[in-house]
């Protein structure tokens, strides 16, 4: 059958719904929580493109070029906090994270 | 969509090269869908880094099965070897104890995944109910040149059109790049260094000192 | 050059103010002495506390030196001027300027002011060596003066509102000087608000004036008296008589400032405060202020007959009711005190009968002779290492020579001894009283002759007790007793001096001689309607008439002669005797008690009520309390939803996409 549009943005939708369900599920360390983050990222970029493609326009895959480089950027940066919190707290379980407890 | 895929008209693929593209595109999909469930699950945190890897090599597939594989090749080096590359350095080297999952987990598990759920419906419904208008061409933006490699319509766009943005990714990356230094640099105690700055701004005063010793005495 | 004399006082008073001021904030004060101890040392007066009261006694005798010249033009010379200084108030057709009257009310009004408040300013020069607010007292004492001579020169009823109420607030301030006693800020508050009282009736007054004449000032108002009074005016739904309801709430005022029957409490209260204020304020000038009024505002009360009635019968009640009282006070002061709302009764039915000129008369006297006791009082007291209760006293009168005669000629005088001062102007009123030939005259005229008798009576009681017989006092007291310096008792003698001549010297200006110079004399500052005789007739009384006072004053002498000098048991037997009149007497006729449960226990519980909670519990409550704990409530509960979780907060951003997807594509489909 013919791969269409649909297709793609159902994979998409699905890495999406995964990546959200690792963030608020996972009590077992931050990094999870980070690799959610890329899991979405790159649902989007999946959708981004897909849509460049079927449309014929380039605009999305520009777009997707600049979303890899400011998710390169932010993980780098993530991984750094979280490095630094580990050097300072010992531990980076979740559940011993909330010291912004209002 | 370029010359990588034979094409008829209206774009979509002939007979058996249909098949092909079709099964790729299942092998793709799932094997990603699959790495990323897992990513999520399992209990070995590097094991969670590899399976990533693994999810963005299958996405780099679906990309070159769109017709992007600039983008394809960037996932893989910048990605893959970059950004996956650094979460392993950092699960290994935070030497991370194997957590059991926790008690909580349970509690919550029904109603994320109700939530989960209901997302998941909604970007479907509305993904698969979004059709393609007719007059696509006229609100394109930038339509893909013919005639052009991927990289080459890419390339005219990039610098010229979205030079400024270029720019501003960089400047992401430079500042990226300096905050992760900042935040991690830590120096160490006792260890010898030189200050160049502090070399050169000696003054006479700071070395010398003119005792007046009278004859036949010592200091 | 005469409004020298009412803006000297306020001056200097500014200046020692701001001495006080700087002393204040400089606070170097050495607070630990105070009046209590007795060390005649002096402690060295500062230069600021002897440079404030060189300036306040300067400005005052200077004031009434100048007096002295504005009586000789005005009253003896006849050419009464009005001084306008600038407008207060115009708006509409309202006008209040600022204008000083001098007449010959005001210049008789002039000289007792200035006299007495400069012998005070010197006396207390002395008195309140050893306090350390000296500066605060004198620009207290001067800041009166000024309030009291602004009064009497008022040309219009708002300025002397004005004065009325500025008289009031340095009678508050003087009274409760050393503050930090209870009892005198609490003395202070009573005065100021029976006082207020008062006001509230003579504020009404005032509308009612503007109401009938259109203006405020006195010429306007004497100018129209006659119109006037026959219409009639609404108040609180009934018709009545336009200038009698005026004068009537504008006697109210007076009632209060002169603590009359029903609006005296506050006097014997007011001995709280030193007793310079207590000769000044509540013997001399500030209470005489509602005689003044009256007599001031006598054309438009001589239209006004049954307001003049209820003053006579107000007057002469409050003559006898307090002369009960001081029989039997044990507090020196006190008795005297007691003894000035007496007097003030019998000026208040002189000017009641009409005989105006009587009664300021007698306040003229009267403020010589009761300045002359209070500060010899002080003058004992303080020879008592301020021992006030004259059942501790006794026996001094050889070691204070000069306070005891000038006591003696003091209660010489007020008991109407023929050729003092007291004996012209008292007799003139009582005389007066009977040639009213009206009910209330007659009435007033009995009330006067017990009056006397019991004035005779409890001021040779206050001799004999504090003067005569073996001491009561303990030998440390006694070693202690002493004359005071000449800076207290050369006011004194002055005051002496007008004690004795005072009366005889003035008895034919205010109608003790000839009655055609009376009048020549007033000059029309005063007026006696057709038909309101009494001081007319008042020579032409029966000779009994002429006696009774002397007999009722000879009596009281004796009587009290032998109840303190004779036989001193007879007082304790016969208190025991007649206890329950003996407690109504000592208890002031329980009107304290008597105010206290209708007035003073519901007004505290009512503004209790209201403070706590109307306006604590309810307006704070819900207002500003409420709003604050609502806002910290709500923040707690917020606040928790702040778990410190990143998962949560991610979990909150997931259901709030989830709901706010599902609402669009509800919305669009």
């Amino acid at each position: 059958m013919e791969i269409g549009l649909a297709h793609y943005l159902t994979v998409a939708a699905i890495l999406f719904t995964l990546g959200i369900f690792g963030i608020f599920m996972n009590r077992k360390n931050v990094i999870i929580i980070m690799m959610s983050i890329e899991l979405m990222l790159l649902a989007v970029n999946i959708n981004l493109v897909a849509f460049s493609s079927f449309l014929g326009d380039l605009v999305g895959q520009v777009f997707t070029i600049f979303v890899l480089t400011v998710a390169a950027a932010e993980a780098a940066i993530g991984l750094a906090i979280l490095v630094v919190y580990f050097r300072n707290r010992g531990t980076i379980a979740v559940e011993d994270i909330n010291m912004m407890k209002g | 969509m370029g010359r990588c895929l034979p094409l008829g008209r209206g774009g979509s693929p002939r007979g058996y090269l249909m098949v092909v593209q079709a099964l790729a595109f299942y092998l793709f999909a799932t094997v990603a869908v699959l790495s990323a469930t897992a990513v999520v699950t399992v209990r070995n945190p590097v094991h969670s880094v590899l399976l990533l890897i693994l999810t963005f090599f299958n996405a780099a597939g679906l990309f070159v099965l769109l017709g992007a594989e600039f983008l394809a090749m960037l996932l893989v080096v910048v990605y893959v070897g970059a950004v996956a590359v650094l979460f392993l350095f950092v699960v290994m080297m935070l030497d991370i104890n194997f957590v059991e999952m926790r008690q909580g987990f349970l509690n919550y598990l029904p109603i994320g995944v109700l939530i989960a759920l209901v997302l998941f419906v909604e970007l479907a419904f509305v993904g698969a109910g979004w059709a393609l208008s007719d007059d696509k061409v006229a609100v394109l933006a930038h339509p893909t040149p013919a005639g052009l490699t991927n990289v080459e319509a890419l390339g005219q766009l990039i610098y010229t059109d979205y030079a400024y943005i270029f720019q501003a990714a960089g400047l992401v990356l430079l500042v990226a790049m300096i905050g992760a230094i900042v935040l991690t640099l830590r120096t160490r105690e006792g260890v010898r260094r030189q200050k160049i700055s502090e070399q050169v701004k000696r003054d006479r005063a700071d070395t010398l000192e003119v005792k007046k010793v009278p004859v036949g005495r010592g200091i | 050059m005469y409004p020298l004399i009412v803006f000297l006082p306020l001056i200097a008073a500014t200046i020692a103010g701001i001495i006080t001021l700087a002393g204040a904030m400089s606070s170097t004060s050495d607070a630990g002495h105070g009046h209590d101890s007795h060390g005649h040392h002096h402690h060295g007066v500062s230069t600021s506390d002897r440079i404030s009261q060189l300036i306040t006694v300067g400005g005052v005798v200077t004031a009434f030196i100048i007096s002295i010249f504005a009586f000789v033009d005005v009253a003896l010379g006849g050419n009464p001027i009005t001084v306008q200084l600038f407008t207060w108030i115009s708006s509409g057709s309202f006008t209040a300027e600022w204008a000083l009257r001098f007449d010959t009310l005001t210049c008789v009004m002039l000289i007792v002011v200035t006299g007495v408040s400069s012998m005070v300013h010197i006396y207390s020069i002395g008195y309140m060596s050893h306090d350390p607010d000296k500066p605060r007292f004198m620009a207290y004492l001067s800041l009166f003066t000024f309030a009291m001579l602004m009064l009497v020169t008022a040309d219009n009823l708002i300025q002397l509102f004005f004065g009325w109420e500025g008289v009031g607030l340095a009678s508050y301030l003087l009274i409760g000087f050393w503050y930090s006693k209870p009892s005198a800020s609490a003395a202070a508050i009573k005065a100021f608000i029976v006082n207020r009282v008062g006001d509230f009736g003579f504020a009404l007054g005032i509308f009612a004036v503007y109401v009938l004449f259109d203006s405020v000032q006195f010429d306007v108002i004497f100018g129209n008296a006659e119109e006037v009074a026959g219409t009639t005016l609404l108040f609180l739904g009934h018709e009545f008589s336009a200038l009698e309801i005026t004068c009537f709430l504008l006697f109210i005022g007076a009632m209060g400032k002169s603590a009359q029957l029903g609006l005296h409490t506050w006097l014997p209260d007011a001995m709280e405060g030193p007793t310079p204020v207590s000769a000044l304020i509540h013997a001399a000038t500030m209470v005489t202020a509602g005689v003044f009024m009256v007599a001031r505002l006598s054309p438009i009360f001589e239209y006004a007959e049954t307001t003049l009635a209820i003053v006579t019968v107000v007057g002469a009640s409050t003559a006898f009711f307090a002369a009960t009282i001081g029989c039997v006070q044990n507090d020196i002061k006190r008795v005297i005190a007691y003894s000035t709302c007496s007097q003030l009764g019998y000026m208040f039915f002189a000017c009641g009968v009409s005989a105006y000129s009587a009664g300021v008369f007698h306040l003229m006297t009267h403020g010589f002779f009761k300045a002359l006791l209070f500060l010899g009082a002080g003058s004992v007291i303080h020879a008592m290492s301020d021992e006030q209760d004259m059942r501790k006293m006794g026996g001094i009168y050889k070691m204070v020579p000069l306070t005891f005669a000038v006591m003696m000629v003091g209660t010489l005088a007020i008991t109407g001894f023929p050729g003092l001062a007291g004996f012209y102007s008292k007799d003139l009123v009582i005389e007066s009283a009977f040639a009213a030939h009206t009910a209330v005259g007659t009435y007033a005229f009995w009330a006067g002759i017990l009056a006397a008798l019991m004035t005779s009576f409890y001021s040779w009681r206050l001799i004999f007790m504090t003067f005569f017989g073996t001491p009561r006092a303990d030998e440390r007291t006694m070693a202690h007793v002493h004359e005071s310096p000449a800076v207290m008792t050369l006011p004194l003698l002055f005051l002496t001096i007008g004690a004795i001549f005072a009366g005889w010297f003035a008895k034919d200006w205010f109608g003790g001689g000839d009655y055609e110079e009376m009048l020549a004399f007033w000059n029309g500052a005063i007026f006696m309607a057709e038909g309101h005789q009494a001081l007319e007739h008042a020579h032409h009384v029966p000779g009994w008439v002429k006696l009774a006072p002397f007999v009722a004053m000879v009596s009281g002498f004796v009587i009290a002669l032998v109840m303190y000098k004779l036989v001193p048991s007879l007082p304790r037997q016969l208190a025991n005797t007649f206890n329950g009149l003996y407690r109504f007497a000592l208890n002031k006729w329980y009107f304290d008690e008597l105010y206290d449960k209708i007035f003073v226990k519901p007004a505290f519980y009512l503004g209790y009520g209201f403070w706590k909670s109307g306006d604590g519990a309810l307006i704070d409550g819900v207002g500003p309390d409420g709003v604050a704990a609502a806002c910290r409530n709500i923040a707690r509960r917020v606040s928790a939803l702040q778990s410190g979780f990143v998962y949560h907060y991610a979990f909150a951003m997931l259901i709030g996409i989830a709901a706010l997807v599902s609402y669009t594509i509800w919305k669009m489909g």
